[in-house]
């Protein structure tokens, strides 16, 4: 019985452990977000807490001079068009491969599978010059077509949930004189709301966090999402940890709002998207 | 994965194929645009998957082969002389060596998820705050994560003045030696995607019947007999799934240490070093027959894996 409880214990402590790292280097970053530059240069040390909380000057600045509102307004752009994109392309995809029987049926099905084993970071050398060949480079298209284009996962998690709607819906709509259009939009379509769901989170936080896409294809500043303009606080900044400390936060915030109000979807969203 | 979709495949033959119980074969202009129909549904998917996922990686392996700059309307063929200087050229290949601090971090990484899905899928308090807690890394973005660790490595940071705490008061540079750099690179890509590894094992952990456990307890079996037994078995799928996906995270580091070091002191990725060679040294030919090392080795991978865990079994997850 000791031994039991010695056992939990030392389980209690491990998961605290794990807490405290996991959550020490965000509070810090967000107990300097509050501090001012004087603050920072008499060297309280990262662990001191503000001496102001309500200082937002801080904020401010990350806000106006490192231009986070118009790389929230580039992003939201991008977000609605690719996820919109996603929606459609991978749910009609799926319901294409899934409803009918045609010739090489087998192959687009193979096309799209082994897509999903192309890690995009090592083809975009190439990528670049046919982004660049549609005169998309250094536009907002190019990280919309980039996203909507190479979506395997939510093809599949589409794939997952069409194939569990009855054919029988199906058959009755097509009794009725309906045509494959009208079934996709007035059958299929509306009952995959929780794939869409689903596949909108997922995408929505990829999307939300990609770096490397934007950063490649659209270098100029106003074109700036919220990580590349993030990126860019690395040189005005450089010594200012306060004023990059309340661009990460602002960055981090809006995922901490959307991750408590969606938990549950955002657990069965990824665990569907990883394992394929 | 063909297997399940073949099969999925009876019920679309019986619906939509010609095998429908029509009373008359259809007319032929009917039976035309039923066969052209999925193909209006895939023109743009299509379209999409083979302009970019396709034609760049056909594209990436003809300029393998040239001395290609990337801007000028001149291709030289070279043969596999690209291929050579990867191989031969130290400089090149040192950063295969960088990716073994990933996937030693990934190892580790996969041991600590595994711990922490076994525990916390028994009855434990704030059992959801803990999930919570360890997931959250996972969705927030690289580069304020990038950003957070900066400072945590800082002289007078976040990590000097927790050890501080502690009474040990060091004056190391933590970013500033290529093994410590490295180290430190890694332990961040670790508390990064942690989260992830451990959802995905919780999930396959759940996944497994609770019956199961109760009728090892009957049994007697204490909670290192389920795991070995119960949990192990059951999860084998998803652990070789992660295997893979570490070996191929590892080789294709990116984002962590280009926004930390910008691929300073040592920390230079395979990734990293395309780009430069690439869009900064203009040596396209040879960033493709890189990349295409890359990726070869990559697939390569994927297909010993599946080779390893049947497709179907993945598929349960």
């Amino acid at each position: 019985m000791t031994r039991r409880a010695v056992a939990r214990a030392l389980v209690y402590l491990s998961l605290i452990a794990a807490t405290l790292v996991v959550l020490l280097p965000l509070t810090v970053v967000l107990l300097t977000s509050f501090k001012t530059s004087e603050e920072m240069a008499a060297g309280g040390g990262a662990l001191s807490l503000p001496d102001n909380p309500f200082n937002l000057s801080n904020y401010v600045a990350a806000f106006q001079d490192g231009r986070m509102l118009s790389a929230f307004g580039n992003t939201a752009v991008i977000l609605v068009f690719s996820i919109g994109g996603t929606v459609l392309i991978g749910s009609m995809t799926a319901y294409a491969i899934d409803r009918f029987t045609f010739r090489l049926r087998k192959l687009v099905v193979a096309l799209f599978l082994l897509a999903a084993l192309v890690p995009s970071v090592t083809t975009q050398v190439a990528t670049f010059q046919i982004v660049n060949s549609f005169g998309m480079f250094d536009s907002l298209w190019a990280p919309i077509a980039l996203y909507m284009g190479t979506d395997i996962v939510s093809i599949y998690i589409f794939l997952q949930f069409v194939r569990s709607i009855p054919v029988s819906l199906d058959e009755a709509a097509r009794l009725d004189g309906a045509n494959a259009f009208t079934i996709y939009r007035k059958v299929i379509f509306p009952l995959l709301k929780p794939a869409i769901a689903t596949v909108v989170i997922v995408k929505g936080i990829t999307v939300y966090n990609d770096f490397y896409i934007p950063f490649l294809y659209m270098p100029s500043e106003d074109l700036g999402v919220i990580s590349t303009s993030l990126f860019r606080f690395r040189g005005p900044y450089a010594a200012h940890w306060e004023t990059i400390s309340a661009g990460a936060v602002l960055v981090i915030l809006p995922t901490l709002i959307v991750f408590l109000s969606l938990q549950k979807f955002i657990y069965n969203g990824f665990t569907r998207g990883a394992t394929r | 994965m063909a297997d399940t979709t073949e099969k999925a495949a009876f019920p679309a033959v019986a619906g939509a194929g010609p095998a429908a119980p029509a009373p008359a074969p259809a007319p032929r202009r009917a039976r035309v645009r039923r066969g052209v129909t999925p193909w209006l549904f895939l023109l743009v998917p299509l379209a999409l998957l083979l302009t970019f996922t396709y034609a760049p990686i056909v594209n990436m392996a003809a300029y393998s082969f040239t001395d290609w700059d990337g801007v000028s309307p001149e291709l030289r063929y070279t043969g596999v002389e690209n291929y050579t200087e990867i191989f031969t050229r130290e400089d090149l290949f040192r950063v295969f060596f960088v990716s073994g601090y990933y996937l030693a971090a990934s190892a580790v990484q996969i041991v600590a998820a595994l711990y922490f899905a076994t525990v916390l899928s028994f009855n434990v308090r704030f059992r959801n705050f803990f999930k919570g807690v360890l997931f959250f890394p996972y969705l927030i973005n690289g580069v304020a994560i990038g950003f957070v660790f900066l400072y945590f490595f800082q002289d007078g940071g976040t990590l000097d003045s927790v050890l501080a705490l502690f009474g040990l008061h060091t004056d190391h540079a933590w970013l500033g030696t290529s093994v410590s750099a490295n180290t430190s690179l890694a332990g961040v890509s670790l508390w990064r995607y942690l989260g992830l590894n451990f959802v995905l094992f919780l999930g396959a952990i759940q996944s497994i019947p609770g019956e199961l456990y109760e009728a090892a307890e009957l049994d007697g079996a204490n909670r290192w007999h389920q795991f070995r037994h119960i949990i192990a078995p059951g999860i084998k799928p998803v652990l070789t799934l992660m295997v893979i996906l570490s070996i191929s995270g590892s080789l294709s580091a990116f984002e962590i240490p280009y926004i930390m070091t910008g691929g300073a002191t040592g920390t230079e990725t395979f990734v990293i070093q395309t780009l430069n060679l690439a869009f900064r040294f203009n040596k396209t030919g040879l960033a493709s027959a890189a990349a295409i090392v890359l990726l070869l080795i990559i697939l390569l991978v994927t297909w010993v894996q599946r080779r390893l865990v049947p497709d179907d079994k993945v598929d349960l997850v």
